[in-house]
Order: C-alpha cells, then structure tokens, then sequence
C-alpha cells in the first residue's frame, strides 16, 4: 500500500502560470498536471487562465485550446471528441470522467485535472494503462464457441438473450471506474479492477460462448474477483452510465449459484 | 528508449472527491475495526462482573464517568452504523439496490436508520 507513504517523485510542485489576454471577461482557472519524463523534476500543477467567451464548452475543448494556442508540449489523449473511443478519460474536478463530455459549466471553482489516480504517469495527462490492459487480455475478451465459425450462417440469439449484454457492450475501455476504485489502488497487481471484470461478465453471459464455466472459474479467486468490497466508486464514476459494480455482484452471484 | 522504471504515480487518495459511497464504505472499515475495542470493553464488563465487588465498582465507576458514557456512546453510534450498513451490503449481495440512485437513497436511509437506533437506544438508558 503505498498511500501514505507517497514517493519523493510523485510530490507535485506549484508550476507555471499562463495569464489570459487582456480583455478577458470570464476567465476561468484551469490547473492542470504536467510530468515531463526527461526533465529530473518533480510534476507540477500549472495554471491556465481560459476565456470562456472564446472557449468551446466541454473540458476537451479547453485541453485543445491550451495546446494551440498557449502551451504546445501539455501531452493528453484525445481521438472521436464524442464519447465513443475512451482515450480523454482523466481525473477532473475530484472523479474520473472522459474529457469530451465534461461541461466546464458543471464545474465550480477552479478546474482540477490530473491524469486517471495511481497510475504510472507516462506524460502530463497520460498514464501508462499497460497493467490494465493485460489484465484484459488475461479474461480472454472474446468469444469462444465450440463450433467452428461457418461462412454463411451467422451464431444467432434470442432477443432475450442479446438483451442481456445490454449495459455492458457498451464500456469503451476508458478505465475511469478501475482507477476510481481504492480496491483497485491497493491491489491493482492482483484484483482485475471493474472494467475488466465488467468485460468478463459481458462473455459469461454470452449465450453464444461456451466457456462459461472456464471464465468462472478462473475468476474464483480472493485477489481477482473478491477484492471488490462494494465501494461503488466505478458505478459512481462511469461516463457511460454504466454499472461495473451491479455486474461484478452477478458475477459473485453465478460463482455461489454454480456450487 | 523511453525509461519505463522511474514513472511517477499518478495522485489518487489526496485528489478524489469524497463521496457517499466511498466515505460509507471506509466508515464500515473503521467500525468494524472499533467495535473489536468495544467488544473487548464489553469482556472487560463481563469480567468484573464475574470478579467480585471491588472490580465491577471499579468497572462501574469508569463506565458512568463522562469518559466512559462518551465511549459507550460512540460504541452505540458504531454499532448502529456497522449493522445497517452490513444488511445494506447483505442486500447488495443479494443482487439488489445497484442502480446509482438507489445506492444514495439507502446510504441516507443508512445513516438515518443508524442515528435514530442510537438516539432510541440512549434515550431507553436516559429514562
């Protein structure tokens, strides 16, 4: 557990303050943290002030706007602006959330942005998520049958059964509720986290996969599975209203149902 | 290459807003630690009890002092928290009361539930 004991290298330093132009009517403060991998020092919070007049609304927009045209080396992840690809999520204002559909409006005060919590900072706002995505390799997200696939019949299912995979299909792999989770903060090397674990049951209860009982069982695990105490952050956090919280508890639910 | 070792980690605890579920959920944590020293209190009780005259006056005298009434309160107070709180998680286990909105409406019922059983309790021993 290294929360307390938070290393000399992850101290942050006051940085830089980057003033509006003169003229500017409704400035807002936006204070964002910047790592620099080839300097020897520490991260630092700098401070844009932004002029909302001349500003598009969402955070993202903000972000694009103090890379064009105030400080070109501010380093995020960014692609579809529209909630889609899952690159721009980042802690804003205190939870995580994706850049693009953050309103600047819903923030009071002064906007903090820092990259997803306990992560390895690569850069300014991009974590390495390297941890995280072998963690998803390692519950095989896809699908497995038992038949071989067939040219010109495709593997079909009932309306009931696709419905199923409702609310989960949908997660676009941001990790905002994974590195929301203290359980995943402390464990993040043993406990899979809610986005994976939200993957795992999108193919557990996947009537066309026929792995069921393999994907069960290789969850049964007091680190991989158990480690979530129902904190309920991920749930809280998701920027697709998703429930990663509600489909770990069924997970949990089939693996006592199953013995 | 780009050094991969010397990454700093990325702030969590000290940045991430507070939030129902998460205050609730490291309250039921540290109640559950509590209660473990209220329990031992509770033996310390039996014990004296058990011990002859002296002892449990001796017992009695710190429970009824202004200390002691504060910790029982406190032990009332944790006690009501860990329960309600254990039946929320119970129903969660269940497979119930995911819906965001339902978590915050039972979390207030929780603490509600836990104020009024602590109020209700402190005022049987008052009368």
């Amino acid at each position: 557990m290294g929360w307390l004991s938070s290393s000399n290298n992850a101290k942050i330093s006051v940085g830089n303050t980057y003033k509006a132009q003169k003229g500017a009517s409704r400035i807002k403060n936006f204070k964002v943290y910047r790592y620099d991998p080839d300097k020897a020092s520490n991260p630092k919070l700098d401070t844009y002030e932004i002029d909302l007049d001349n500003c598009q609304p969402m955070v993202l927009d903000a972000l694009i706007k103090i890379k064009n045209e105030i400080d070109t080396t501010l380093t995020f992840r960014r692609s579809c602006r529209e909630g889609i690809c899952g690159s721009c999520s980042m802690n804003i204002d205190g939870t995580n959330t994706l850049a693009c559909l953050k309103s600047i409006s819903d923030i009071k005060g002064d906007v903090y942005i820092y990259p997803l919590p306990h992560m390895p900072v690569i850069r300014d706002l991009v974590p390495d998520l390297s941890l995280s995505y072998a963690q998803l390799t390692s519950i095989k997200p896809w699908l497995q049958a038992d038949t071989p696939h067939s040219i010109d019949k495709e593997r079909e299912q009932s309306p009931q059964e696709r419905r199923k995979l409702d609310g989960l299909w949908e997660c676009v792999l941001c990790f905002c509720c994974s590195t929301g989770c203290p359980s995943y903060w402390w464990n993040s090397e043993s406990y899979l986290g809610p986005a994976v674990l939200l993957q795992a049951y999108r193919w557990i209860v996947d009537s066309r996969d026929k792995q069921t009982e393999d994907r069960l069982n290789m969850l049964d695990d007091p680190f991989r599975l158990y480690r979530c105490h129902t904190i309920m952050n991920c749930t809280n956090t998701c920027p697709k209203g998703l429930n990663p919280a509600k489909a770990i508890a069924e997970v949990k639910k089939l693996l006592v149902l199953s013995k | 290459m780009m050094k991969t070792h010397n990454r700093p980690l990325s702030p969590h605890l000290q940045i991430y807003k507070p939030q129902l579920t998460s205050v609730m959920s490291i309250c039921h944590r540290a109640t559950g630690i509590a209660l473990v020293a209220g329990t031992l209190l509770l033996v310390w009780w039996i014990i004296a009890a058990a011990a002859g005259p002296e002892v449990f006056y001796a017992n009695q005298k710190f429970l009824t002092s202004w200390l002691g009434i504060l910790i029982l309160f406190g032990f009332t107070c944790t006690l009501m928290y860990h329960l309600c709180n254990g039946i929320r998680h119970l129903i969660w286990d269940a497979g119930y009361g995911f819906k965001l909105d339902n978590v915050y409406k039972s979390g207030w019922i929780t603490l509600s539930t836990a104020v009024l059983l602590t109020a209700i309790t402190w005022i049987l021993v008052m009368i």
